[in-house]
């Protein structure tokens, strides 16, 4: 039991140890907006989110305690079947909106906007062909 | 007859599972059924997540992430929320050593830092609508209030329980089903915290970079 109770609530090393691990992995990614480091977009994006990924399973761990035996394995099983979920939520939504986008491109409202101009465009430059005639 | 009933009745009583695993008889089924609601708030806020990836470009002409978020501030939250996460832990095992009045102060500790996040978000919010950038501003700012709202709900609910908690413990002590409520609520608190750190990466600093 008292070994069960250890599990679950963690012990003050632990807490300690996973505040470290938190700060570390917080500090890093403000600092590297804060101080406008130089380097690609692309790159700096990805050291954000990897380190924040980083950071939850650092809190899974050492706060919340989630391990393989916990619950005999129901939290990690739930754990892991929300993961997948979200998964599917997140990579599902930017797929299909992404694609959606890309194959609407063209809008229809647009079209005609531009369309419209160009009529009217064209008009202009006759009425101002048509004056130049006049005042010949 | 009494040959035959007596394993027949053997066998109906026969496989009490908690008899073999008596510690499973005295474990409350509320941790795991509590993480199962996590699980689906964390589902909840995934969706809302999705939303701000989606909509998080559509500024309608209005205010980008770069006018509107200030990385310090932001910072100072999150130190705010973090702080508090080991505060509630140190309350744990103040509450696990059986100390009420060491667990109640570190309590008392944390709904302070809860309460300090939460007024700086209020008055980040009150600011940005008093700016114009408020959730009716364009889709990026609809997505934004809409998650990172629902985040401030959740600590506020969060600083609610705190309390209720407190005076629990004030009149009842550390009975068993005061230490099921902390358990549980730290769950929810430190779940918090983690939700936490997907919005000060993927909505302000990713959006900053």
């Amino acid at each position: 039991m008292s070994a069960h109770a250890e599990n679950s609530h963690g012990t003050m090393s632990q807490l300690m140890i996973g505040f470290v691990f938190a700060v570390v992995l917080t500090v890093i990614p403000f600092w590297l907006v804060m101080a406008e480091v130089d380097m690609n977009p692309v790159t700096l994006v990805g050291i954000i989110v990897g380190l924040g990924a980083v950071q939850i399973i650092v809190h899974l761990v050492y706060f919340l305690h989630v391990t393989r035996e916990s619950e005999n394995g129901w939290t990690f099983a739930a754990t892991a079947f929300a993961v997948v979920i979200l998964v599917i939520v997140l990579a599902g939504s930017l797929w299909v909106m992404h694609n959606m986008n890309a194959n609407m491109m063209p809008m229809p409202d647009m079209g005609n906007m531009s369309e419209v101009q160009g009529i009217t465009g064209a008009q202009d430059a006759m009425d101002a062909m048509n004056h130049g005639t006049a005042d010949h | 007859m009494t040959m035959i009933d007596t394993p027949v009745t053997g066998k109906v009583e026969g496989p009490a599972g908690p008899a073999h695993h008596p510690d499973h008889h005295h474990e409350s089924p509320t941790p795991i059924g509590f993480w199962i609601y996590l699980m689906s708030d964390c589902i909840i806020f995934g969706c809302l997540f999705a939303v701000y990836a989606v909509l998080g470009g559509n500024y309608a002409g209005g205010p980008a992430p770069k006018d509107l978020f200030e990385p310090g501030f932001v910072a100072i939250e999150t130190a705010l929320l973090l702080i508090s996460s080991v505060t509630f832990g140190i309350a744990m095992l103040q509450a696990q050593k059986q100390k009420l009045d060491a667990t109640i102060t570190w309590l008392l500790v944390t709904g302070l830092f809860g309460l300090g996040f939460i007024g700086m978000e209020l008055y980040e919010f009150h600011h940005l609508i008093h700016i114009g950038a408020g959730p009716d501003r364009s889709g990026f700012l609809s997505a934004f209030f809409a998650l990172v709202g629902t985040h401030g709900l959740h600590v506020t609910g969060g600083i609610i329980w705190l309390g209720t908690l407190i005076v629990q413990l004030k009149m009842h002590g550390l009975i068993e089903a005061n230490m099921r409520r902390l358990s549980t609520l730290s769950m929810f608190w430190h779940f918090l915290d983690l939700v936490w750190i997907g919005v000060f990466s993927f909505v302000y600093l990713v959006r900053l970079v």
